[in-house]
């Protein structure tokens, strides 16, 4: 018969395993918004391999707690939280930022495939170019919107404020957006 | 993607962003890369726990946690090896009683059928050689 010590171990076994299966449909499901987002905050894709590791490693080690924590909510504001936080880190680390929104054109080439949403290649390298000029916190909350298509409440989670900031935080990052593009087409034309 | 209150499109700003901003689909190579690093930690994950386990035994306070089944199998091994040599005795307490001419002449009895009793029970647990 199985003493209570060898039972709780089995139970850890188990558990073990679980948590293990959860990560990975995690891992799968989120990867390409993790690469995503790490693209379009660190501008190229070296960097953003690295950050994306580092993501899903720490998320790894923490994703007992966060999934005890987040009582059924998606975890993918979490996991794109961590990568905000690994993202500013690595700013302050190597002190760089982004030099172009984009720095060479294979991503531009490799990732608009979508003939229909295409509307030219300079319009989206300007697009992408006054992206980068907005402050963090707007540029973020653009990319988790547009790349990533995360709503409002999700957004909030990741960036650790209120909906309602959220929202307003969307809003101004659009108005200054639209304000920049409209500069640069009128200097470009 | 649906439209939510506090964003709005002048000049479509939204559809151009959504195309600027498309999803990128992670090189190949990492997907693979991070598959086998998440496989690595799962199996040093498990190596760790049966690590623990192992070591957990040189620990002396592990130790009655390990000893225990077995010791408990011997008590309880010995303890039905003397109940079934108790019973067959007891059995045979009648015919010992009769055949005894005196009380030494009965404890004397009682002692061989004992001892033969547990030689018994003794050869029948023992494995066959």
């Amino acid at each position: 018969m199985a003493t209570d010590a060898e039972r709780a171990a089995g139970e850890d076994a188990a558990q073990k395993r679980r948590l293990d299966e959860d990560f990975s449909k995690l891992y799968k499901a989120h990867l390409r918004d993790v690469y995503s987002y790490s693209y379009y905050r660190v501008g190229n894709h070296h960097d953003a391999e690295d950050l994306t590791e580092q993501t899903f490693l720490q998320a790894y080690r923490h994703f007992e707690r966060a999934q005890r924590e987040s009582q059924g909510r998606p975890l993918r504001p979490w996991l794109i939280r961590i990568a905000h936080n690994l993202a500013a880190n690595y700013y302050r680390d190597r002190s760089r930022r982004p030099q172009t929104a984009i720095d060479d054109a294979g991503p531009l080439a490799a990732t608009h495939t979508t003939e229909s949403l295409v509307q030219d290649r300079d319009d989206l390298k300007r697009i992408l170019e006054c992206v980068q000029q907005l402050p963090d916190d707007r540029r973020e909350a653009l990319i988790m919107r547009f790349a990533l298509g995360m709503d409002n409440r999700e957004i909030a989670r990741a960036l650790g404020r209120t909906d309602g900031a959220t929202k307003v935080l969307l809003h101004r990052a659009i108005r200054q957006l639209e304000e920049l593009v409209k500069k640069a087409e009128a200097g470009g034309a | 993607m649906e439209r939510e209150a506090g964003v709005s499109q002048p000049f479509d700003i939204e559809a151009r962003l959504k195309a600027a901003l498309a999803p990128i689909e992670p090189p190949e190579e990492l997907a693979l890369r991070m598959e086998s690093r998440l496989g690595t930690l799962v199996e040093l994950a498990a190596d760790e726990f049966e690590a623990w386990e192992l070591s957990a035994m040189r620990d002396p306070r592990n130790w009655p946690r390990a000893a225990i089944r077995p010791a408990a199998a011997v008590v309880v091994g010995v303890g039905a090896g003397a109940g079934l040599v108790v019973l067959r005795t007891r059995r045979r307490r009648h015919k010992r009683r009769a055949q005894s001419h005196n009380a030494l002449d009965l404890a004397e009895r009682t002692l061989r059928d004992v001892a033969r009793e547990a030689l018994r029970v003794f050869e029948d647990a023992a494995p066959k050689r």
